[in-house]
């Protein structure tokens, strides 16, 4: 299959198209990803509208609702926003598409796909990756995949609605926009899966020579280690949703308890299964994919850091180690998302043990990358700010994530707002942002052209200071025990203290959502007219820059040689503060 | 109970036996996280200004202290282990594993539904009626099979529960078509509830008051509206309150006898506890 | 293609690497439903499993069998081309992808015959379970079928010698995964 000669494709479509070069691909990824996260944002950007202001005041006048809420009321419809208030149907199916979305479509494509497919081939010192047509067929079955799932929105009843967990009996009795639902994961299922056997193969086999996994960058290793969790739990998802389907369509009842009521009367199943077990083979794989939302995003953040500090990072052997267990580790804590749900109690130990284990290398990987800071050179660009502010803004999600993972504090925080802070400052201002950043730092690559510095800095300001007022009230809210999920928190007089913070929240998603627009627009202006970038913009050591921006079809001009470790920057006795791995001497 | 929009902090006053223990467990994690925080903070602070590049400096490529990178993983294992063992296990067992005994705990069903609460008091005579899902039907939510003589006396709830203070009260739940979840958010404690299956809750409600009962696991549309109150009494006012009940059901003079020979039973030795049929 | 697996770091090539992680998330897969199966068995009060009479065990016996016997001509079909007898690999190929038929025949006939007895997809929790996961089983029989043929196709046009066959070989994995699936398959279906 490695019938992939040197001679560049010519023609539009098979140039930017149906293209099997690894840079091309990426470089879909990355823009379809980024269109789905603007699109899983304006969702959420519409929920926190209505969250803000959930019910009519004692000013409301159906005929003159104001410029704003007329426009939502006219452009969703009478049956999703009358008088541009929320139908908590719709509120249910924007939630369910805003998680499936922002992680299946935006995130895993812009950490995984994305960044691997245009970065790690460059790094090892290959021409491609093993398997290029596989890579292009990974590519188009993801955009399928995610067509279809856009389209369960057309779907009498609407897409998707029971949450992006689709926890069974629900799913299986909601409109057909969950069918939808379930086909579309399974094509994002396989690409994901295509995508994975290509990363594992062409990172064990096409290393340059002297690449030996010792000399790996670390960005390498994430990508790794990543694609063995895609390759192990996304099949146990496939599994699950072809029960959940069969459910759905062919009268099973995997998940149909026996004797469920439904609509008054017993739903017509011979029953007998078990709402449970769709949950364990769930959450088998949800676990690890939080991961892979995340080692990517700590695999760039470690690159960016080790370039901008100009020193060696700090313990790469303990880096890799850790990121290694953790992966190994996230295949055995699946539960402690489920201490509440009915399972044995006896076996919640033994996931509290497990989780609290899993956040220990997740420490040591944060400590190396703050004293990596120690006796360097900081270089405050963009990409770097962005890396920096990664470190906190995980911090904050991860230590939020113990008394979730401690069962006697979870019981009480289950399922409340307090979850929701928790796992999007790991996602969002944690992971996000440094995709963010990575897109910053390899940029030149790409295009050839840097990004300017001053909308960088301007986007970098907004995003952070918007996303931290919209995820940190959240811990008020959740730790008051306003629950997840509620189309209008204000019909739970419980809930009425902390109502506050949704105004809070709101200015946040605005600032964040405006903190986009100077991003969008230096994105594609220095496309065509950013600062011409040379083979090495940032003096960094890794192969991708040894070769051309952008790189020519086939990479290198001629093949690398690899000579030394990926960071060796300021060897005392050099002039140069870098070194890099292709550099004979 | 009529809040205002505001913006609280902190966690609402807690009405459960073992709530205060709960939430000294939240105060101690909190605070060590927001140590590491603020330690780690502090040090990230420094370094960048500190380390902040100057026009011909010169980063340091060795770097030393490998091994005392170590030190921090170590002492977060060593808290997470004693917080484990020292706390988790226990709290667990006797939260979630060891529901107390029948006897000294008032045992109530609670059958959950799109989008209501159904609670189920077993009565005087201390046996809950049967139940039987072909008897489902508009009026009767939970299928209560009327021809059970231990079905007489059960006092059914929509959406209100009363109990006394300082007693504990075992909730055995069910539902009858997706998941639901009891949250009330002043017992600290929360349990999804499954079709197909029984899971319990216990509390010893210890502050009399009026606590809201949200669901916590999204079941649909209504799930936003599917709340309820608890009513926790003086053993006084839950006695009348479950009189009133029974008189309702019963009309006073066979409620007055029902209970009469529940008291009687009660002081007459030697009598079996029978609780689900 | 041989040519290329020196040059690799592993020593092995693309092509048998990725067939081996393609196989694992196979397993993951099969794993996954396999579990679900054990779990409710195991722990359902509704799970009914029909008395073996019902299930036909000689003739299941009869496809492990022909399964079996078609794992072996792969092996066969791969000694041959290792021999560079491209003649006798195309011969073993027929075999298997004979094999294949033969057991996909039987199945049709289980199939139709348990249907009418009652063993419906939505008639009982080992219904749903037997005809998902044969089901499944038999997809990835018919897929492997159609990629034997397309290996004997490239056969016939000489692609393959003692020196590169790496395709033969990674067709040949596939084909024992598959029918070690069914290995496990048949006990945990008729005989337990
Ligand atoms: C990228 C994604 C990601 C990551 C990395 C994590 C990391 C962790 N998560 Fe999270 N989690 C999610 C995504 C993630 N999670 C999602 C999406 C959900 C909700 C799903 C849903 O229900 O919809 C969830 C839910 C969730 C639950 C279920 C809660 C519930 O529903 O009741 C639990 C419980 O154990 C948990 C625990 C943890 C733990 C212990 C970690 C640990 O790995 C964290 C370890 C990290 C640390 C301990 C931080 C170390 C910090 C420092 C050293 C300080 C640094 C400080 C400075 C730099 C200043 N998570
Ligand atoms: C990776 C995952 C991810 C990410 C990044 C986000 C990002 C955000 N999320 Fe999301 N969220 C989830 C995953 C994620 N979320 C999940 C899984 C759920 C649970 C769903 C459920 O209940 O089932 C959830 C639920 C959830 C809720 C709870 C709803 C409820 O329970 O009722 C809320 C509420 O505020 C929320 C808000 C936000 C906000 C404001 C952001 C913001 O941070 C968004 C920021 C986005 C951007 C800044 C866009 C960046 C885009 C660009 C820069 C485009 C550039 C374009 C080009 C160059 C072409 N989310
Ligand atoms: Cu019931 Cu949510
Ligand atoms: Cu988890």
């Amino acid at each position: 299959m490695s019938d992939h000669g040197h001679a560049a494709p010519t023609g539009f479509w098979r140039k930017y198209i149906f293209s099997v070069d690894h840079k091309v691909i990426g470089i879909q990824y990355l823009i379809t990803s980024f269109l789905f996260l603007l699109v899983g944002f304006s969702m959420m950007l519409l929920m926190r509208y209505q969250l803000a202001w959930p019910q009519p005041g004692a000013d409301f006048d159906p005929e003159n609702l104001g410029l704003v809420r007329g426009f939502i009321a006219w452009l969703f419809g009478e049956t999703n926003m009358p008088y541009g208030y929320m139908d908590p149907t719709f509120y249910n199916q924007l939630g369910a598409m805003h998680g499936t979305i922002m992680i299946f479509l935006g995130v895993v494509p812009l950490g995984v796909a994305a960044f691997g497919n245009f970065v790690l081939p460059l790094q090892i010192g290959a021409e491609d990756m093993a398997f290029p047509r596989l890579n292009m067929a990974s590519y188009w079955v993801y955009f399928v995949g995610s067509v279809v799932m856009m389209s369960s929105f057309l779907a009498p009843g609407g897409a998707a609605q029971s949450g992006w967990t689709s926890y069974a009996p629900l799913s299986v009795v909601a409109p057909p926009g969950q069918t939808i639902w379930l086909i579309a994961m399974v094509l994002i299922i396989t690409s994901s899966l295509l995508g994975s056997i290509n990363f594992i193969v062409t990172t064990l086999n096409m290393r340059a020579k002297g690449m030996t996994l010792g000399r790996l960058p670390v960005f390498c290793w994430v990508q790794l280690v990543t694609a063995v969790l895609l390759l192990l739990a996304f099949p146990v998802l496939e599994a699950g949703a072809v029960l959940q389907l069969l459910d759905r369509v062919a009268g099973t009842s995997f998940y149909i308890p026996k004797d469920m009521i439904y609509g008054d009367s017993v739903f017509p199943r011979a029953g007998g299964g078990s709402p449970l077990l769709w949950q364990h083979l769930f959450w088998f794989l949800a676990h690890p994919e939080v991961y892979v939302l995340l080692l990517p995003a700590m695999g760039i953040v470690t690159e960016i850091i080790a370039t901008n500090t100009r020193k060696p990072i700090f313990g790469y052997k303990e880096l890799v180690g850790s990121f290694v267990l953790i992966g190994a580790l996230s295949f055995v804590v699946w539960a402690h998302h489920m201490f509440v749900s009915g399972m044995r109690t006896s076996i919640a130990n033994l996931f509290v043990t497990t989780t609290m284990t899993i956040s220990v290398p997740s420490v040591a990987v944060l400590s190396c990358l703050l004293l990596s800071l120690r006796g360097a050179q900081i270089r405050f660009n963009t990409p770097m700010l962005f890396a920096l502010a990664f470190l906190p803004m995980f911090g904050i999600g991860g230590l939020t994530g113990l008394p979730l993972g401690y069962a006697p504090t979870d019981l009480y925080l289950h399922d409340t707002y307090y979850v929701i802070g928790h796992f999007h400052y790991v996602v969002a201002p944690g992971s996000l942002v440094a995709l963010l950043g990575g897109t910053y730092y390899w940029f030149p690559k790409m295009f050839g052209r840097k990004m300017n510095e001053g909308l960088g800095k301007l986007h970098f300001t907004g995003t952070l200071i918007g996303m931290n007022l919209v995820f940190f009230p959240m811990f008020f809210q959740g730790m008051w025990g306003m629950q997840r999920r509620l189309a209008d928190p204000t019909l739970q007089w419980h809930n009425l203290p902390v109502q506050g913070w949704s105004t809070v929240i709101l200015a946040g998603a605005l600032i964040t959502a405006v903190a986009q627009i100077p991003f969008i627009f230096n994105f594609f202006w220095s496309i065509w007219s950013g600062e011409k970038a040379g083979e090495n913009p940032w003096q960094a050591t890794t192969l991708e820059w040894a070769c051309p921006s952008p790189p020519p079809h086939g990479n290198f001009v001629t093949p690398p040689v690899v000579h030394r470790g990926p960071y060796e920057y300021s060897v005392p006795g050099r002039k140069a503060d870098y070194w890099p791995q292709s550099d004979a001497a | 109970m009529n809040e205002e929009p505001g913006f609280a902090m902190g966690i609402p006053p807690v009405a459960v036996s073992y709530g205060a223990q709960l939430d000294s467990l939240m105060t101690l994690l909190h605070v060590v996280m927001v140590a590491i925080f603020v330690i780690w903070g502090v040090y990230l602070a420094y370094c960048l200004w500190a380390y902040r590049a100057r026009p011909g400096g010169r980063a340091v490529y060795h770097t030393a202290g490998e091994r005392a990178s170590f030190i921090p993983d170590a002492l977060v294992l060593a808290f997470e282990v004693w917080l484990i063992l020292a706390f988790g296990i226990p709290i667990w067992a006797n939260l979630k594993q060891e529901v107390p005994p029948v006897g000294e705990s008032l045992q109530i069903r609670l059958v959950a539904q799109q989008f209501a609460w159904n609670f189920q008091y077993a009565g005087p005579d201390g046996t809950f009626g049967r139940r039987d899902v072909a008897l489902i039907s508009a009026s009767n939510a939970i299928g209560l099979d009327d021809k059970d003589p231990a079905a007489k006396d059960d006092v059914l709830s929509i959406n209100n529960l009363h109990v006394p203070v300082g007693k504990p009260f075992t909730l055995l739940m069910t539902s009858k078509d997706v998941i639901h979840d009891f949250q009330v958010t002043n017992f600290r404690n929360k349990q999804d509830i499954v079709p197909g299956m029984t899971t319990t809750l216990w509390f010893e409600p210890n502050v009399i008051g009026k606590y809201e009962i949200g669901c916590a696991q999204l079941c649909g549309l209504g799930h936003t509206q599917m709340v309820g109150n608890v009513f926790v009494e003086e053993p006084a006012d839950y006695e009348a309150w479950m009189k009133t009940q029974l008189e309702l059901k019963l009309g006073t003079a066979d409620a007055s006898r029902v209970l009469e020979d529940a008291r009687s039973q009660a002081s007459a030795p030697g009598r079996a506890e029978r609780t689900e049929s | 293609m041989s040519a290329h697996a020196a040059s690799t770091n592993t020593g092995l090539s693309h092509a048998k690497l990725g067939t081996w992680a393609f196989l694992a998330s196979e397993v993951m897969l099969f794993g996954g439903l396999i579990s679900a199966y054990v779990i409710l068995r195991s722990g359902s009060g509704h799970f009914f499993v029909p008395p073996r009479a019902m299930m036909g065990v000689p003739l299941a016996t009869l496809n492990t069998f022909v399964l079996i016997s078609s794992s072996v001509t792969m092996v066969l079909a791969i000694a041959a081309i290792q021999a560079g007898n491209v003649a006798k690999l195309k011969n073993y190929l027929l075999c298997t992808i004979g094999g294949g038929a033969i057991f996909l025949c039987i199945k049709a006939y289980e199939y139709n015959h348990k249907w009418h007895e009652g063993i419906t997809i939505s008639a009982s929790l080992f219904g749903s379970f037997y005809y998902t996961l044969t089901g499944l089983h038999m997809f990835h029989v018919i897929g492997g079928m159609g990629l034997l043929g397309y290996i004997y196709w490239q056969a016939s046009r000489g692609h393959f010698t003692a020196a590169s066959h790496d395709r033969v070989e990674c067709s040949g994995l596939y084909w024992h995964l598959v029918d070690l699936v069914w290995v496990l398959l048949f006990p945990i279906l008729y005989l337990l």
